[in-house]
């Protein structure tokens, strides 16, 4: 080493930026890390606290087993009461206070007899709410009732804090940004090295120019595209190519026009296939009745949500999630009283009533004629197979293409299923004669002819 | 023998040296498309703006506009109910039972509904009182969402509530100085009988006077003279062996109509017997063409006939001044009567209370049962005189309030303008109107009334049957019944459904079972009988017979006023199906016309010519009539008719509450004096020609005369069915083979033995043309309507066409030797001689004809996009969304069945028919999609119905029994001349059908092989 013209050479201050760099970058790791441990402790310690309240609560009362007052009462009571609002019966939290533990036994175990007895309190009630008769529950022997007393006289848990309950926005966003966080930095980073390969590249042409070095010339070439075009062949190639690839693309994106696959649109009301027909497990045909006997599946009346919705007018709070909150759901079942003219308070029709615009998802076009009961009674096709795994959509949408390809497809592949059914006897008997087969294809029965579906 | 007549469809092709019909027999499509007017003229060429650049530009940017729209669907919404009605199950069809009582048409119907919304209207298999719906009964559901009608209740024009109309009619009721008369229709009902009784005892001064548009008054009035009530004798032509009618057309209107049915029991031959049908008539009608012999004469020398007949009959007399060959005809008829015992029957619609009373006395003379008087029609109950004494006294002033319903007498009364100038005397004029029409623009107070669909009502056929109307669709306006506001207005709180429900509480046994079925039979309850038994007198017969018989000499020519199938009185003229329907005789729509024979057309000067395309042309005439004239009536010279007798179609000409496109025709009301449908008139010539849209020369018969085969009913009998029926035959190897013979079939045949296989048969006997079958298609099928210049340019869009064929009465060139003999014979037998000639008075064949579904289809094979195939159950189906609309298929149509599209006639200005207005869309059938423009389409042998069968019984897990399957045609053709059913069912009536001996197919020698079958026409042309 002769010469030190450079002491604080590039490559030095380079490595210098890096390392500080780094070093700058896990810092912002770790401080992310701090904080989503502050969030985990914090629920933690909320949840601590709300399960020390809870169990508190549950000493306190003494009544009984909240556990087993839970699933009784859900199984027994839920129907027609609820702990903290009115239902079509009273809302339970507090009873203990406003009656006698006997009363209560006697009441819980044929309350037709007591307001027969002529028990004053007893007939107040059954005036109070349309004199609508209690079931009887002889069966429930005194503990039990103490321990459904004991579950409904739990004080009502507070809402939690929002930061749990909008766990979406927090997480998101929280995710959101550390990843901004180092894409930000690799940039940085790679915008630094070619800034230094820059400069790296001028000092050691320098270092040439100063030691004499002298750095041959490239001959000058002829121009790449000119090349390119003189080359007839690889003009040939690369237009096929094109042509090939252009074509491709176009066919692609014509045919993709009008098949409106995946589409998921935001309904007026967020409907939750998921809890329902998933959690729940609610028939499919329960709702869309007209499945079995009409060409369309129908949206559900309103009176149909009611049946239901009538004692449901919120959700349990395990329903709600991270992404939708049980406010959130309590909020739509509201948008549904809101539309049928429900009044919770008065558990009652008001009578005004805004139909609701649902946005169809599954739109044939008007020249294809498609029966569900043709499908769904006659051939016995779960509901599934067209519309995909619907009690795992929380928003729906449009499983199949729809596509003219694809009902043919089916077509050929399923198998009619006739036993049992008379209309199929004869024409089974003899097209399996004629194709010498057991099971006849859709296809085979006609099923492809082009007017079975356009007229 | 079926293949020496000679057929033709207009008087055009009679002439051997016509270019027109050259032209039409060798073109699909007659009308040049103007290519050269276009690009030939230079001038207009370059003065156009539009250069080639701009062309190529605009198509460039709306080709690139439209796949950019194809990319994003539009946003679908989709509203269920908020509580849905129990019984509606969305995509599933409702039927209820209800009547028609529009005071012209009265019939019992089944109505269709989808989701609330009446779409179809059919027929009530279960009502025995009635024939089926006809075509006005069919379209009537169009009726119902014709936007022209009055929306709400209006004072003086100004859009009020009915509590402000209840207290202002109210009101001035009760201040009102004169009588209050209700004018009304016949309602035949007898909970409004016993309202209106109920009204006069609230109000004292009220009296009510019935008024029928289209008046019976002549038979009402001879039947109550020798009954004592006011009604219409009933006939069963299902009985009848020997039917004479002189000028009535039972087959049309006559006395309430729906006596087709009945009639086409009796035309189907059965061991070797069918009905024998003379007519006598002046116009040539649905009955008239149906017959088996028919006279043309004029309406004085049917009073005549009917004369002399009753002398027959009676054996009063022996003689007759009649001209021998009509003498003649009669001598025989009235043979033919006496040998049929009880199965004889003479009707007549010879407005005259004399010829009426004849009419009874003739039919009891001859001991029919054809005829029933002890259960008396209640459906026309309308008195001339008292409608003419109205306007006398409203003239001078002791009429204080008019209650019209009903009716339309500013319009539809002879002296429609003294009726309005003497409604200006009336203190309180309410209508009760469905369209503010010619009388409501006339009265302060116009109550809106609810359509037949939206009402409730209970109606009298006859005597003792019954039927009842129930609301289908909440009343898509703010309207109330005429029965509803008459409770209103006596004080009554209840609806006029718990007013009927009490009428017959007690009286029927089960309200929901009449309700369900629609009709009853019950006796009247009391105090629902209008008039009481007046005193019955003895009527001369004899005396009338002579009075009849006494010519009536009068100058001018006699004018027939008919109502035709398609609008009847009028009532439905808004309605844009029935406008477009062609009438079954003259095949002209749009229109209605003075039909004049021949010979008077040549003496008057007046012609009919054919336009290079197929398009009739007609003179115009003035009307004369006493004062009134009737201007500018074009004219159609019509085969048959009675030489010195002329004819109009009643109902036209409407211009208040009808929309511009549907102000077709002429008032011929005006010409109706005394509601009599017999006038002498004169004629004069005026310059112009009309242009007719008459589908009559569209698609001839192209040299292929053999598309009608028909026999007598001897040659049927006696002759074996290879001389009146025989199949072509075709040479294979110089040895004679079937056409329908395998071996000498060109295609490969599919096995059609498995699964269904329709057929369609079409009883050219039983088949009246009364256009039924075609309204019903167009409803079921969502056919549009193109509008009068187009239908005149050979693009009507009917999926099924009810062609009308003319037929010398023997081989037309004899008919030309005998003429020319029977001329040197004398000059009493001229006349005689002309009858004969061809146009003069030919026979008539009706033949609905629709696609042919060929099992090996010409048009199959020549589209290039395969946008028309064929199913195994038999049908030629079209693909309207393949379909590119190259119209090779059109072209290599034999039968002419098949439809383009010229245009979208859908949410287009251009037809501003229901198609173009949301109220008129609501009856389109949701199960059949819309064609667009550019596409083919033609009859589907309503395969949405067969597929609905099949998944029913599939659903049932059942086998489909035969009478399940049924296409709009067949369903709405009560005459059974249309059958339709599944041939691989050995058990079905089509099977039968198709082994007939009179079964044949249309132009079997082409080898299509159809899937629609005819049958052989017979003619009962025994004399004796």
């Amino acid at each position: 080493m002769k010469k030190v013209n450079y002491r604080h050479s590039t490559s030095r201050l380079l490595l210098l930026m890096v390392a500080f760099l780094i070093s700058f970058t896990f810092s912002g790791f770790a401080q992310e890390s701090a904080e989503g441990g502050a969030v985990s402790q914090e629920q933690a310690e909320n949840q601590e606290s709300e399960e020390g309240e809870v169990s508190a609560a549950a000493e306190a009362s003494s009544l009984g087993d909240v556990d087993n007052g839970k699933s009784l009462f859900n199984s027994l009571c839920a129907a027609c009461h609820k702990p903290y609002s009115e239902s079509i019966g009273p809302a339970l939290n507090g009873v203990t206070d406003r009656h006698e533990m006997e009363w209560l036994y006697k009441w819980i175990n044929n309350s037709a007899d007591l307001i027969a007895s002529g028990d004053d309190a007893a007939q107040e009630i059954f005036e109070e709410y349309n004199e609508t008769p209690m079931t009887a529950f002889p069966q429930l022997s005194e503990q039990d009732i103490n321990d459904i007393l004991a579950y409904v006289e739990q004080p009502k848990p507070e809402p939690q804090s929002s930061g749990v309950n909008d766990p979406a926005q927090a997480s998101g966003g929280g995710d959101g940004v550390s990843v901004n966080i180092i894409l930000g930095i690799l940039v940085f980073v790679l915008v630094m090295l070619l800034a230094v390969l820059f400069l790296v590249n001028k000092t050691l042409r320098k270092f040439a120019y100063a030691s004499g070095v002298v750095i041959p010339e490239k001959p000058k070439g002829k121009p790449i595209h000119k090349a390119f075009i003189e080359n007839q062949f690889l003009v040939l190639v690369t237009a096929v190519v094109v042509l090939l690839g252009v074509g491709y693309f176009a066919y692609g994106f014509v045919m993709q026009v009008g098949v409106d696959q995946g589409y998921q649109p935001i309904q007026p009301i967020h409907y939750s296939h998921k809890i329902h027909a998933g959690d729940n497990e609610i028939d499919c045909k329960y709702c869309h009745s007209s499945a079995r006997t009409s060409k369309q599946a129908g949206i559900p009346s309103l009176n149909v949500c009611m049946n239901c919705h009538k004692t449901i007018s919120e959700v349990a709070p395990e329903t709600g999630n991270e992404d939708y909150s049980k406010e959130f759901y309590d909020k739509e079942i509201a948008k549904l009283y809101d539309a049928v003219g429900w009044d919770p308070a008065q558990q009652d029709y008001t009578g005004e009533t805004k139909p609701v615009k649902w946005v169809r998802l599954h739109n044939l076009p008007d020249f294809a004629y498609f029966n569900h009961s043709q499908h769904v009674t006659v051939g016995g096709i779960e509901c599934q197979k067209c519309h995909g795994p619907i009690e795992e959509m929380e928003v729906v949408y449009q499983n199949a293409p729809l596509t003219m390809g694809w009902c043919v497809n089916c077509h050929r592949e399923t198998e009619v299923r006739m036993e049992g059914n008379e209309y199929y006897e004869k024409i089974h008997e003899e097209l399996s004669k004629k194709y010498d087969v057991e099971e006849l294809t859709i296809a085979q029965m006609g099923g492809l002819e082009c007017a079975k579906c356009h007229y | 023998m079926s293949s020496n007549k000679k057929y033709w469809k207009s008087v055009e092709e009679l002439n051997e040296n016509s270019s027109v019909v050259e032209t039409l027999q060798q073109k699909e499509f007659a009308e040049e498309i103007p290519v050269d007017e276009f690009l030939g003229d230079k001038d207009s060429l370059e003065g156009s703006k539009t250069s080639r650049r701009d062309f190529l530009k605009y198509v460039g940017f709306s080709t690139a506009a439209a796949s950019l729209a194809a990319c994003e669907g539009p946003v679908v919404k989709s509203i269920p109910y908020v509580v849905q009605p129990e019984r509606i199950v969305p995509g599933v069809a409702n039927y209820y039972a209800s009547t028609i009582a529009d005071g012209f048409d009265f019939a019992s119907v089944l109505v269709k509904t989808r989701e609330g919304r009446p779409i179809k209207i059919e027929n009530n298999d279960l009502a025995v009182a009635k024939g089926g719906a006809n075509a006005r009964v069919q379209a009537s559901v169009l009726s119902l969402y014709d936007s022209k009608r009055v929306k709400r209740p209006m004072i003086d024009g100004r859009n009020v509530s009915w509590e402000e109309f209840d207290r202002e009619v109210g009101g001035a009721l009760e201040d009102v100085s004169g009588e209050i008369v209700l004018l009304t229709q016949t309602f035949a009902s007898p909970s409004t009988t016993k309202l209106i009784n109920e009204f006069s005892q609230k109000y004292s001064n009220v009296r009510h006077v019935v008024y029928d548009t289209v008046s019976e008054n002549a038979a009402l009035n001879a039947f109550e003279a020798k009954f004592g009530k006011r009604g219409l004798p009933n006939y069963d032509f299902s009985k009848a062996q020997t039917i004479v009618s002189i000028g009535a057309d039972f087959l049309g209107d006559w006395q309430g109509g729906g006596y087709d049915a009945g009639y086409a029991k009796g035309r189907i031959p059965e061991n070797g017997k069918m009905s024998r049908h003379i007519q006598f008539e002046a116009n040539m009608t649905l009955s008239g063409a149906n017959a088996d012999k028919r006279i043309p004469v004029t309406p004085s020398q049917q009073k005549a006939i009917l004369a002399a007949l009753y002398g027959y009959v009676s054996g009063s007399s022996s003689t007759s001044n009649l001209p021998s060959a009509v003498d003649d005809a009669v001598v025989k008829a009235a043979t033919q009567l006496r040998s049929a015992g009880s199965g004889a029957v003479v009707v007549s619609g010879i407005p005259d209370d004399d010829a009426q009373a004849l009419v009874l006395a003739i039919n009891e003379a001859l001991g029919s049962s054809v005829m029933n008087t002890d259960n008396p029609r209640m459906i026309r109950q309308g008195n001339t005189e008292e409608v003419n004494a109205l306007v006398e006294e409203m003239k001078n002033g002791s009429v204080g309030a008019l209650l019209i319903a009903g009716v339309n007498p500013a319009y539809s009364l002879p002296n429609g303008k003294e009726f309005a100038e003497a409604l200006a005397q009336v203190e309180v004029a309410v209508d009760f109107a469905m369209k503010p029409d010619e009388t409501a623009k006339l009265c302060k107070y116009v109550a809106a009334t609810p359509h037949y669909l939206e009402s409730w009502g209970d109606i009298q056929y006859t005597e003792n049957q019954f039927g009842l109307m129930q609301p289908t669709i909440n009343p898509l306006f703010d309207t109330r019944q005429f029965q509803d506001c008459l409770l209103k207005w006596t004080d009554n709180n209840n609806s006029y459904y718990q007013y009927i429900r009490e009428t017959w509480d007690g009286s029927i046994d089960s309200w929901n079972n009449a309700l369900h079925d629609g009709i009853f039979e019950a006796s009247a309850p009391e105090g629902t009988v209008s008039g009481t038994s007046s005193e019955v007198a003895v009527v001369n017969a004899s005396a009338a017979a002579r009075r009849l018989s006494q010519n009536d000499e009068g100058g001018g020519l006699e004018l027939t006023l008919f109502t035709n199938t398609a609008l009847g009185d009028g009532q439905q003229a808004n309605n844009p199906w029935l406008q477009e329907m062609p009438d079954p005789i003259t095949r002209a729509s749009w229109d209605n016309y003075l039909m004049v024979s021949k010979a008077d057309a040549e003496s008057l000067g007046l012609e009919n010519e054919n336009v290079s395309n197929g398009a009739l042309n007609g003179s115009y005439v003035n009307i004369t009539l006493g004062d009134s004239v009737v201007k500018n009536v074009p004219v159609i010279i019509q085969p048959g008719q009675a030489k010195g007798s002329v004819a109009l179609a009643l109902g036209y000409g409407k211009k208040e509450g009808i929309q511009s496109e549907m102000q077709v025709g002429v008032n011929a009301y005006p010409l109706y004096k005394d509601l009599k449908s017999v006038q002498r008139v004169s004629l004069e010539k005026t310059p112009g020609m009309h242009e007719f849209a008459c589908v009559q020369l569209h698609n001839t018969l192209m040299g292929r005369g053999d598309i009608v085969k028909e026999t007598t009913l001897e040659i049927f009998n006696t002759k074996d069915v290879h001389e009146w029926n025989s199949t072509p035959e075709v040479s294979l190897d110089h040895i004679e083979k079937e056409v329908t013979s395998p071996e000498v079939d060109m295609w490969e045949g599919f096995d059609r033995s498995i699964g269904h296989h329709f057929n369609l048969s079409i009883d050219l006997n039983a088949c009246t043309g009364c256009g039924a079958c075609v309204i019903a298609c167009h409803a079921e099928n969502n056919v549009p309507v193109v509008g009068k210049s187009e239908v005149r340019r050979s693009r009507d869009m009917h999926w099924l066409r009810i062609d009308r064929y003319y037929s010398s009465e023997e081989n037309f060139r004899e008919d030309l030797d005998k003429k020319e003999n029977i001329a040197g014979l004398g000059s009493s037998l001229s006349e005689f001689g002309e009858l004969e000639e061809p146009a003069d008075n030919p026979q008539v064949i009706f033949q609905p004809v629709m696609c042919q579904h060929c099992n090996h289809a010409p048009c199959e094979t020549v589209c290039p996009v395969a946008a028309t195939s064929h199913g195994r159950q038999g049908q030629n189906q079209m693909i309207y969304n393949r379909c590119v609309g190259t119209r090779y298929c059109a072209n290599n149509c034999p039968y002419k069945v098949r439809r383009f599209n010229w245009f979208n006639y859908t949410k287009n200005e251009e037809f501003d028919y229901h198609m173009n207005n949301d109220l008129g869309r609501m009856v389109i059938n949701p199960d059949v999609v819309v064609r667009s423009r550019g596409v083919m389409e033609k009859c589907s042998m309503c395969i949405q119905k067969t597929q609905k069968t099949i998944l029913d019984a599939k659903r049932d897990g059942r086998v489909i029994e035969d009478g399940e399957f049924h296409t709009a045609c067949s369903a709405a053709c009560d005459k059974g001349a249309m059958v339709f059913g599944d041939i691989n069912d050995k058990e079905a009536e089509i099977v039968k059908k198709k082994e007939d001996d009179r079964m044949y197919h249309l132009l079997e020698y082409v080898g299509t092989k159809p899937n629609v079958m005819y049958q052989t026409k017979i003619r009962n042309t025994s004399e004796a």
